[in-house]
């Protein structure tokens, strides 16, 4: 039995270290492999707890989220940004040493907040939804100190992510609750898509600050 | 049943009478009187049943919110408060009957007169929280748009707005008190209220809120800050009934919570409406002798009455407290007939301010005098209402404070230390408002009617029309009956008294007359009133005669006094600000930072020296400038939190979160 929680940890842990990878990517082109790459964990994981919790509908999720953000997302950003050839290095708020401070510091807060919920010793079940949440912390925390559109979706995208983790982690969770959360992330890759393709047409650049600018907005 | 059926058919005549009011246009608005004046009439009469047959008439609608239902209910409590509202809405329409068009009204103001009127009467028979907020909410609303209807003028729209405010936060703390009584189970038919008293805990914040609900909708200083503002704004008919009637609502909702649903009192409960009565009672009349304008005048002596029946209200709750049934029904007596008394003489000198209004078009005291010459009928029912606030007897005014000023020389019987130090205290205070009430009268008659006229309007005023002269005649006698008979009507409340305090007065009727009254026993504390008229006549008819006899026959017209300085110029005339000298000099340099100041022009200067006096109204520089500015320093700072990026509004949300997720880490 406990072969099954380490192999789940094991892709929960790397899910966590390729969200770490997101914070401190310099380039853009680098930002979606290592969330493709991510996604690719969380397609490997849920194939994994349908597998060993005997659950065939979780099959599907996972299929899911190979396809669509594993594969078809990054591509269709790789072109975008390819083609409106805007500048492939990141803008960042706070230097990636901080931001990775902040991460740790994140990770510590979930690892915590667990163990209060659970009064000690982590159970295995807990263990993966600190990781889920500290994954989650982690897209916020990207989307935050990143002022790049395509890098604000990737964060919102990454958070996803740990949410479906999560959603697996926990048993007889139904299967329409994944099917609306992917649903939800296809709806807003398409609202960002849209605020990009905007943001562009009118500005000529996709870096957020030229948004600022038009409302006037003081720093 | 069938009563409960006239009150319904009469409150859709007024509902009606609104509707069509919404409809018609030009003279044919004028029918709302009538159907008003009739409708009341139907209501009184019911509500008077009632209240001497005793009974207790129940329905329930099948309408409002789902489970609950709209309890109607009408017991003696709220059959005396419905005849103190009907007669008010009966001499209030007569009065509106004969208003002048163009120069006293608007076309906005006919539909919502019955409105109102209808509302008022609907609060009374609410019988649950719903139909209750939902009546008081109508009633509010229908008085704000009467106080807005003239919405041309600046001062109509200020003061529309904070009374819009003060509404809501009065409505906001019943909503709270309502709340508290029904309990978790939510149980908001007044019914299973009072079947489960609340714990003390909750008591205490009913009780505040009902106070805070309450208290803003009658005056109670330091809510007071709207009224003299509102008040006066609406059209003079509409003054009298917002502040002879809708005042008594206000009371009526703090009687129901407090001495009906609320259970059975402690003996400090009793101390927030004495204390705040005592304030408001002598502060108002302080508002009101400073005051310039006739009708603010009168809106601040309401709101002094409004203290001074809150005051008869908490000993009420005191003595029932200590299970002495004798004082406590001589308290709430007193407080019953002080509302029956102030609806009458208010709402008919506010009628009386309104043929001022209408005759010279001014309301400020120092624009008017010698009114007695070119209105005398007004000029003599005025001053019944006057020397009736006053509390002179024989009038009515007199009675309720007497009964009053029984029940706080009753106050030391009690156990508690507390009250039996602040009794004195209270005696004090409400015979300092007593004295200014008649200062204040004294100031308001002697400047408004009396002397010379103090502008060109003044001097070419003229009489009202006869019915307008018919209301407030009406409204005149019954202050002189209701002081005369005061026993009579006294014992026609003993039903509400029984029901609220257990007892009616323990010796009524045992006095040497059948109209004489008795609050505590025959040998102590009797007032007997037409044997005081009758005294009075006869001394003063001796008097005249005397003097007569000892005097020169011939009567002879001779010029006005003035100080015994003969001027041709009326400004040579004591005034109102001048009246009121000695008194500020007293009280308001502490209280209003009252300060006098002489600009004299240095010599060969042909300039006229100048005298001005400033008044800071202290409650309302703490009380509501402070914190009003406050609230939009904080405001102009929160605005730029509208408009920052997406990412910083990230930022905060996700700052938020992390805040969250750490206290619930650290927290045990």
């Amino acid at each position: 039995m406990n072969e099954v929680y380490d192999i789940s940890h094991l892709l929960a842990g790397v899910m966590l270290v390729t969200s770490f990878a997101l914070l401190y990517q310099e380039r853009i082109a680098s930002v979606l492999n290592a969330f493709a790459a991510q996604s690719i964990t969380l397609a490997l994981a849920v194939a994994w707890a349908a597998w060993s919790q005997d659950r065939p509908d979780l099959f599907i999720t996972a299929l899911i989220a190979l396809t669509l953000k594993g594969i078809i997302i990054p591509v269709a950003l790789h072109r975008t940004v390819t083609r409106l050839g805007i500048h492939r290095e990141v803008e960042k708020v706070v230097g990636v040493g901080i931001a990775l401070m902040v991460g740790l510091a994140l990770t510590g807060l979930a690892q915590a907040l667990l163990m209060k919920v659970a009064h000690g010793p982590l159970s295995y079940a807990s263990e993966q939804l600190a990781l889920a949440l500290a994954i989650i912390l982690l897209g916020f925390l990207m989307m935050i100190v990143r002022r790049n559109a395509v890098t604000q979706v990737v964060g919102f995208m990454s958070m996803e992510n740990g949410l479906i983790l999560a959603a697996t982690g926990a048993r007889g969770m139904p299967l329409v609750v994944e099917v609306s959360v992917a649903f939800s992330v296809l709806i807003a890759l398409f609202v960002f898509a849209v605020f990009v393709f905007r943001i562009r047409e009118r500005f000529d650049t996709i870096d957020i600050e030229a948004l600022d600018r038009m409302r006037g907005d003081r720093r | 049943m069938p009563d409960l059926f006239v009150q319904g058919a009469a409150l859709g005549a007024l509902v009606f009478a609104a509707a069509l009011a919404a409809v018609v246009r030009g003279p044919a608005l004028a029918i709302v009187y009538p159907i008003a004046a009739v409708a009341a009439v139907a209501l009184g009469v019911v509500d008077l049943g009632v209240l001497l047959q005793g009974g207790v008439l129940t329905a329930r609608l099948p309408i409002g919110l789902p489970m609950i239902g709209f309890h109607l209910r009408l017991d003696s409590l709220s059959a005396f408060f419905g005849i103190v509202i009907n007669g008010g809405v009966l001499a209030t329409s007569l009065y509106g009957m004969g208003l002048d068009r163009v120069k006293d009204l608007t076309p906005r103001v006919e539909p919502l007169f019955p409105l109102f009127a209808a509302a008022m009467n609907l609060v009374l028979l609410a019988d649950d929280a719903y139909a209750f907020l939902f009546s008081w909410e109508l009633m509010s609303l229908a008085s704000w748009a009467l106080v807005v209807a003239r919405h041309t003028s600046i001062d109509s729209r200020r003061a529309g707005h904070l009374y819009l405010v003060m509404a809501a936060i009065g409505t906001m703390a019943l909503i709270f008190a309502f709340g508290g009584l029904a309990g978790p189970s939510g149980g908001y038919a007044f019914d299973t209220i009072r079947a489960h008293a609340p714990g003390p805990m909750i008591a205490v914040l009913v009780l505040t809120a009902a106070l805070v609900g309450c208290g803003s909708k009658g005056g109670l200083i330091p809510l007071h800050a709207w009224l003299p503002l509102a008040h006066p704004a609406a059209p003079s008919h509409v003054s009298a009934l917002m502040s002879g009637v809708m005042t008594k609502v206000a009371i009526y909702g703090f009687m129901r919570i407090a001495f009906d649903l609320l259970g059975p009192p402690a003996w400090w409960w009793s101390l927030p409406p004495i204390i705040l009565g005592v304030i408001t009672a002598v502060l108002g009349l302080l508002y009101a002798v400073f005051d310039g304008d006739l009708k603010r005048v009168l809106a601040y002596s309401t709101v002094e009455n409004v203290g001074v029946i809150f005051v008869a209200l908490g000993l009420a709750l005191a003595f029932r407290a200590n299970h002495q049934d004798a004082a406590a029904a001589v308290a709430m007596a007193a407080a019953l007939l002080h509302i029956l008394n102030h609806s009458w003489f208010k709402s008919l000198l506010f009628l009386g301010a309104g043929a001022v209004l209408h005759a010279t078009g001014r309301r400020d005291l120092a624009g008017l005098g010698g009114l007695i010459h070119r209105m005398p009928r007004t000029a003599v029912f005025f001053l019944i209402g006057a020397l009736s606030i006053s509390a002179l007897p024989p009038l009515n005014g007199f009675v309720s404070e007497w009964l009053l000023f029984q029940s706080v020389l009753a106050a030391p019987a009690m156990p508690q230390t507390t009250l039996n130090f602040a009794s004195p205290a209270i005696g004090a205070m409400l015979a300092l408002a007593a004295a200014l009430a008649a200062a204040c009268f004294v100031r308001v008659y002697g400047i408004a009617f009396l002397g010379r006229p103090r502008s060109e309007e003044a001097a070419h005023a003229h009489e009202v029309p006869l019915i307008q002269q018919v209301a407030m005649g009406g409204l005149a006698l019954l202050c002189i009956l209701g002081g005369l008979f005061g026993a009579v009507i006294v014992a026609g409340l003993a039903p509400v008294l029984t029901a609220l305090v257990g007892s009616g007065l323990p010796n009524s009727g045992a006095g040497p007359t059948p109209f004489s009254l008795i609050a505590f026993n025959a040998a102590r504390s009797v007032y007997d009133a037409p044997v005081i008229a009758l005294f009075v006549a006869i001394a003063s008819l001796t008097t005249l005669a005397v003097v007569h006899r000892l005097s020169e026959r011939r009567t002879r017209r001779g010029p006005a006094w003035d100080c015994g300085f003969p001027d041709p110029s009326p400004t040579t005339q004591y005034t109102a600000s001048s009246f009121a000298q000695p008194l500020r000099r007293v009280y308001g340099a502490a209280l209003f930072s009252a300060r006098e100041s002489v600009v004299m022009p240095p010599p060969g200067d042909t300039r006229p020296a100048r005298f001005s006096v400033t008044l800071v109204d202290v409650v309302w520089a703490t009380l509501y400038a402070r914190p009003g500015r406050a609230v939009l320093r904080l405001s102009e700072r929160l605005n730029a939190l509208q408009f920052l990026s997406i990412r910083r509004y990230l930022v905060l949300m996700f700052a938020a979160l992390v805040i969250l997720l750490s206290i619930a880490t650290v927290m045990t």
